[in-house]
């Protein structure tokens, strides 16, 4: 059986779809955040040079890799919605930054609390950590373009090229520490090397990170339906199709 | 479409945008002479200590550098965009993209040029002398192209935005931050005695980039602006 999966690039046919899909995308993700916290918490063995303050990574990381695979999903929806002028493109382009922007946010949050007890600074002006920094404010950037622009289309448009140019600070970020013989240590998971690490911190360090993916994907899809329904206002909040379609059909 | 065409297109927005420029010396003069006073305030604000001056020379430097730039950005755009000139060279035969990279050269070498030119000078203002002085030139003069280049960019995207003046700041400086680390980090590099050849690359290759990419982005922004 094939599906006409263009269909559901019309924001009316994605509207029940979202609406479906949240619950599933959720509970995996509140589920394998549990198990990757508990993980992390009690399985992994202590850090035989860190001691205990090292179980951070267990956030720390996947938030760091979200932050910047949010950005370039979110640079890729604005460029498919600049190329093939679709308006759910921008939308999902839209929906992503804030919580990109969090997860950047909470990567640094959560390096702060793990540098003070190792470091013994909150902050280092480290090539990674600054351009992390300048992650955060890409994806204000991104947004405050997009919130200072009336003219809908002239927003998406504009915030669209804006995240496309600050594509450039991603693998400036994500080599930082190759690059640069900084503070901050190197990857300790890499695709050509492999792990440097225990069985179980991997193990619950990827289940952290799918849950964080996860729950990255039913937020967004609940903020992209909040959007199509500002967007197009929308008279219901309901699930079933056949009555969005009547609410569209009597407009 | 010949390369003549284009050149003459090129050149006579230059030769234009630079007569535009000397009707109104002071417009162009303003952000130099902010330049001076914003390097003038640390020495008053740290204190006369040659040793600190000396070490936060670089970076005042390049940080006032940025900051010039950023106030004439303004003026790439806005005043072709009131009067309707820029919905002209949307138009014309030739790729909008050039013309824009003949704009951000004019404006480059009204503001920024003129900062590269004084920048010996306020080096000497930090106790810098020497090798470290002609780094700190030719550093701007490899950056400051750049910042053009990119403030391009944020100039068309806030075209005719609301609090555009403060937006584009917000947009720009974060990808001003590449540039200013190599920037500063050349002029210390060489402070220190290892050189600053490293940075200066860096510089070159943002350059290199800004000139090949940043046009694009401005004309894709221009004609969002303008639709």
């Amino acid at each position: 059986m094939s599906v006409n999966w263009s269909k559901y690039s019309a924001p009316m046919a994605f509207y029940p779809l979202a609406g479906r899909l949240i619950p599933w995308f959720a509970v995996v993700a509140v589920v394998l955040m549990g198990v990757g916290l508990y993980m992390g918490f009690f399985v992994a063995p202590t850090d035989f040079q860190q001691g205990e303050s090292y179980r951070i990574i267990f956030v720390h990381v996947p938030a760091a890799w979200m932050s910047m695979f949010l950005y370039v999903v979110m640079a890729i929806w604005a460029g498919v919605g600049m190329g093939l002028n679709a308006r759910l493109s921008f939308m999902m382009a839209q929906a992503i930054a804030p919580t990109g922007a969090m997860f950047t946010f909470l990567a640094l949050l959560t390096g702060a609390m793990w540098g003070k007890p190792t470091w013994g600074a909150w902050w280092v002006w480290d090539a990674r950590l600054t351009s992390e920094l300048i992650l955060l404010f890409q994806y204000a950037g991104v947004m405050l373009l997009r919130t200072s622009i009336d003219d809908m289309r002239r927003a998406d448009r504009s915030s669209a090229v804006f995240s496309l140019v600050g594509v450039v600070n991603v693998p400036i970020i994500y080599f930082s520490v190759q690059w640069w013989n900084t503070l901050h240590q190197g990857a300790s998971v890499s695709m050509s090397t492999g792990s440097k690490m225990a069985a179980t911190m991997l193990m619950a360090m990827l289940i952290m990170t799918v849950a964080f993916w996860l729950y990255s994907i039913a937020v967004i899809l609940a903020r992209v339906r909040c959007i199509v329904v500002e967007r197009d206002s929308l008279p219901v909040w309901d699930e079933k199709p056949a009555v969005i379609q009547e609410a569209v059909e009597a407009r | 479409m010949n390369r003549s065409s284009m050149w003459e297109a090129v050149s006579g927005i230059v030769k234009r945008d630079l007569l535009l420029a000397m009707r109104r010396r002071s417009d162009a003069a303003m952000s130099v002479f902010f330049l001076v006073i914003v390097a003038s305030l640390f020495p008053l604000g740290v204190g006369p200590e040659p040793a600190v001056l000396r070490t936060i020379g670089p970076g005042v430097l390049w940080v006032a550098a940025l900051l010039a730039c950023l106030l004439s950005l303004s003026r790439v755009f806005t005043a072709d965009y009131v009067d309707g000139s820029l919905e002209q060279m949307v138009l014309v035969p030739q790729p909008l993209a050039v013309l824009v990279a003949g704009k951000v050269f004019a404006h480059w070498l009204i503001s920024g040029l003129p900062v590269v030119l004084l920048s010996p000078l306020l080096g000497l203002q930090f106790g810098l002398d020497g090798e470290p002085l002609g780094v700190l030139a030719l550093s701007l003069l490899l950056g400051t192209p750049t910042l053009s280049m990119i403030g391009a960019i944020g100039a068309a995207l806030v075209l005719g935005v609301r609090g555009s003046g403060l937006l584009v700041a917000l947009l720009v400086l974060p990808l001003y931050v590449p540039v200013l680390i190599f920037g500063a980090g050349a002029v210390t590099g060489s402070m220190a005695g290892v050189g600053g050849e490293a940075n200066l690359s860096l510089l070159g290759a943002c350059l290199v980039l800004s000139l090949f990419l940043a046009p694009w982005a401005t004309a894709a922004a221009l004609r969002i602006a303008l639709e």
